[in-house]
């Protein structure tokens, strides 16, 4: 049970770092967004995300953080594989299931719903 | 002071009998569950007006109060000689099409939400001046049609914050022309283009105030007037906070507004309903005028009105690229004609 | 000047400056620390539901720890699309605020509202057009960020 509380603590504790950008600064939510990503970069350049994950689960994974940690895995995986044509190569690689899904559902989505306004 | 239309820079006088022959007004649900929507000539029961897309249901809207004000002023599509219109879509398209089904001569206008003034305005100069002899004017603007095009798509969660103000979905037009019934345009002040630096488009009360207030005091000033001339004076959508600023901007200047304004965004909805600081929006001031003043004028609940509808000038092109909010508003006075 | 004569007032409502500063006062603050606990309650909240899904196509379908992830995304994202087909995540969304939208849900409802809304200018540059049109700065940061990161990490290990 212990582990959902802390994805809840950990998770919730991200997002509310967004609501602080939002409500004190006049950053837009894509501003907010954006800059999240870019922080997941930078903490999985450090090392930091990885040891977050294990810690948090689902809390380090699911807030976009962990879009920028998985962008920063992937290019990173294939750089020390294949060297610098890596970080191209790999950008996509871990956070393909998120970009995909995205697509493909919200193309469904297009499919099937209107607007409610 | 002369008995000329031009009395200042900015006011005209309107010496003929210059009337609003009839005047209708379409809405959406949530309108038409507010304090008003008794009034309202045309209540739709969803947003989309049953048609496929919001720009076809703000169109609709459009129609049906040209239909209505039209049937109320016994007159057809053929005794109108100009239609001027706007709205706050790219290239003011609801009244383009709205205009293309109805085989009229069309002025288009856009004046932001303050369309409906400034329509209503050249509409009796035109009469005056002898050039038309029937002005058909209106406007309209939709939530959804407005929300996709100046913030997100509709289903988009962003929070807005407690200042936003709700887009008024609906339309209202009237039909002026010299006659016997119905009741008298006097006098039209046209307001300058006034931007205070405001920046964000959530805050749009706090950016037109100043534009209000200035209009408001020419308009007083032209006709040597107090507040108290009018039983009625009403801002188009300033909202909660535009509405407590102007009432404070115009004490300071010396007139005291507090018996006698209200603001139209704030008539529309009731407190309950949740639309943060009030409604905005084209339609704001045309709903309300052409509907809740239009019968006060009427039935003598009120003997003198000036309506002064704001407009906030930007683009989410402009505002994106830095820009303040430039704003307007043009105040239209109208009275009861004892018949 | 005659038509300036009625802004000739004193006092900072009369003064550009002085206007964009202390109109402020008459707007409603922002509700920050209820914002911030509704936020992060339902953020908490949807981490933690994520956290279940994770562990159910753990237990149930064979995945680890490691790759469970994928699935979890993809399930979280395929919710989050029904919520906004329905019209409730934008309801959702203004009263949780960054709650909804920090977590993948709101990256999801970003790409679902704009293909949605955008399909009566067509499906290819309506929908397809469109659907990046919030989320699109999301990735482009994002890929750029973790370009440069990498490439400077990769050279300091080059060099050093």
């Amino acid at each position: 049970m212990s582990e959902y509380f802390i994805a809840f603590l950990v998770g919730g504790f991200i997002c509310l770092i967004g609501q602080l950008m939002l409500d004190l600064t006049k950053m837009t939510p894509a501003h907010v967004m954006s800059t999240l990503v870019v922080a997941g970069v930078v903490m999985d350049g450090l090392g930091l995300y990885d040891p977050l994950i294990d810690f948090a689960g689902a809390g380090a994974t699911v807030p976009i953080t962990s879009f920028g940690h998985a962008l920063y895995h992937g290019a990173w995986a294939e750089a020390e594989k294949n060297g610098l044509i890596g970080i191209i190569t790999g950008i996509f690689e871990v956070p393909s299931a998120g970009i995909s899904s995205a697509i493909v559902f919200g193309f469904l989505g297009a499919l099937v719903f209107k607007p409610k306004g | 002071m002369n008995n000329l239309p031009r009395v200042s820079r900015q006011t005209w006088r309107f010496s003929k009998d210059i009337r609003i022959l009839g005047s209708g007004v379409a809405t959406g649900p949530l309108e038409g569950d507010g304090p008003l929507g008794k009034e309202f000539d045309c209540v739709f029961e969803d947003n989309y007006a049953s048609e496929d897309s919001w720009e076809k249901a703000e169109r609709k809207m459009l129609g049906k109060a040209v239909d209505a004000a039209l049937q109320k002023a016994r007159l057809t599509g053929e005794d109108i000689d100009v239609m001027l219109a706007g709205d706050l879509l790219n290239q003011i398209i609801t009244s383009n099409y709205t205009a293309r089904g109805l085989d009229l001569p069309l002025l288009g206008l856009f004046g932001a939400c303050s369309t409906s003034m400034e329509g209503l305005a050249i509409a009796a100069s035109l009469v005056e001046g002898g050039f038309v002899r029937y002005a058909l004017t209106g406007c309209s603007s939709h939530n959804s049609t407005a929300e996709r095009q100046f913030r997100y798509p509709t289903e988009y969660g962003g929070q807005k914050p407690p200042y936003a103000q709700w887009t008024v979905t609906g339309a209202g037009a009237s039909v002026v022309g010299v006659g016997t019934a119905g009741p008298r345009i006097t006098h039209a002040t046209i307001g300058k283009v006034t931007d205070m630096g405001i920046k964000d488009p959530f805050d749009m009360g706090t950016a037109m105030a100043p534009a209000a207030a200035d209009t408001i005091m020419k308009h007083f000033q032209d006709l040597n007037i107090t507040p108290d001339y009018y039983d009625l004076i009403v801002t188009g959508d300033l909202g909660k906070v535009g509405y407590a600023i102007l009432k404070d901007m115009l004490k300071d200047a010396g007139y005291e507004m507090s018996p006698h304004y209200r603001d139209c965004g704030m008539m529309i909805y009731r407190q309950d309903q949740d639309v943060f600081s009030g409604g905005s929006g084209c339609a704001s001031s045309a709903v309300v005028t052409y509907s809740h003043i239009m019968n006060g004028l009427c039935s003598g609940k009120y003997q003198r009105v000036l309506v002064v509808a704001t407009g906030a000038l930007f683009s989410p092109v402009s505002f994106q690229q830095g820009e303040s909010i430039p704003c307007i508003a043009h105040g239209v006075a109208m009275e009861r004609v004892l018949a | 000047m005659a038509g300036n004569q009625s802004m000739q007032k004193t006092g900072w409502k009369w003064s550009k400056e002085g206007y964009a500063k202390h109109a402020e006062q008459y707007k409603p603050k922002k509700p920050v620390a209820f914002n911030c606990l509704k936020a992060f309650t339902i953020g908490g909240l949807i981490c933690a539901l994520g956290q279940g899904i994770t562990n159910f196509y753990i237990a149930f379908f064979g995945f680890t720890e490691q790759n469970a992830g994928n699935p979890t995304v993809a399930t979280l994202i395929f919710l989050a699309v029904l919520l906004t087909g329905f019209g409730v995540y934008d309801n959702i969304g203004q009263f949780a605020g960054a709650g909804s939208a920090v977590p993948v849900t709101g990256f999801a409802n970003s790409v679902a509202s704009a293909a949605i809304e955008h399909r009566s200018e067509g499906w290819v540059l309506g929908v397809g057009g469109n659907m990046f049109k919030l989320a699109g700065a999301v990735i482009v940061y994002g890929v750029v960020a973790a370009f440069f990161v990498a490439l400077v990490k990769k050279l300091w290990f080059l060099i050093f």
